[in-house]
């Protein structure tokens, strides 16, 4: 179960609205690689990991998306917050204001709503951490992306954190690939799916 | 910005950072769990983060469902600006 917490991992204070940097930012509430995306991702696969670590790691990485997934949605709403149409109109958010007014929806930059397509369980510890640490530098490298196109240090900053977490996490995710390793046969690691084969030797 | 709000956000950047430590040490000690140095830190932080938590709903109102348990004749739950409020100033 989950328990909410009446704040946010990271303060996000934006006093300056910019639709069209929230329709850039929201790609990482609601894009491919974003942190709804991640979230799932991570709490889909723990089910099937025989690990205890491993487990830990997917819950707790899985958890801290979510908080992610918050400050990213903070962000898009203080973006868009008490627009005029004229602004609306002017920046291009008319296209997504038409269907969601200032509401917030999973969506990509490009429009394409949230899919589970953008992640896998595969329910193979190798395989689904290999995926895991592919997500965190896709994360990584959107995170780049807008940091590229942002000036504004107030969204600077925000973003600038959530692009240092998925450092953390592709680094935890490699050490939870080790951890999976020393558990396989270092002659052939693909052998067998411990989460399918021999249940019973990997307690 | 009166004083009292400016000890409210001291005190709930307070609770921002001893609580990352905390978020932060957590995925450490997953793939660490024997280590020592790595467990005492975690235990430090936890116990301000808990204390601060509990001090914040105290004065300010409740951040956790935990800390909610206050002698108000109100619900206070749903008084306390929410997180995407700007910080909570608006």
């Amino acid at each position: 179960m989950w328990r909410y917490e009446k704040r946010l991992q990271h303060p996000v204070k934006i006093t300056q609205t910019n639709p069209q940097m929230a329709q850039v930012i929201i790609s990482q509430f609601g894009g491919p690689d974003g942190e709804l995306a991640a979230s799932m991702r991570y709490l889909s696969q723990r089910y099937t990991m025989p690990y205890k670590e491993v487990a830990g790691v997917l819950t707790d990485i899985g958890t801290e998306e979510l908080a992610h997934m918050e400050m990213i949605s903070a962000i898009v709403y203080q973006l868009t917050r008490n627009l005029s149409i004229e602004e609306i109109k002017a920046s291009g958010f008319d296209k997504y204001y038409v269907d969601h007014t200032l509401g917030l929806w999973p969506q990509a930059a490009g429009g394409v709503p949230f899919s589970a397509e953008v992640f896998q369980s595969k329910g193979d510890p190798v395989t689904d951490l290999f995926e895991d640490m592919a997500a965190e530098q896709k994360a990584r490298t959107t995170y780049d992306n807008i940091l590229r196109l942002i000036k504004d240090p107030e969204i600077v900053e925000p973003i600038r954190f959530l692009r240092e977490r998925e450092i953390v996490h592709f680094q935890r995710f490699g050490e939870s690939l080790r951890i999976v390793q020393e558990h396989l046969d270092s002659k052939n690691f693909y052998a067998i799916n411990p989460a399918f084969d021999n249940m019973n030797c990997c307690k | 910005m009166n004083p009292n709000e400016q000890s409210r956000e001291k005190l709930l950047h307070y609770i921002d950072m001893v609580s990352f430590a905390v978020d932060d040490v957590l995925l450490y000690l997953d793939t660490h769990p024997c280590d020592q140095d790595a467990l005492a830190y975690f235990n430090d932080y936890s116990r301000m983060r808990n204390d601060a938590l509990e001090e914040y709903a105290r004065l300010y109102g409740p951040l956790t469902v935990d800390t909610a348990t206050g002698c108000s004749r109100s619900w206070e739950w749903i008084n306390q600006p929410w997180p995407w409020q700007e910080g909570g100033c608006y």
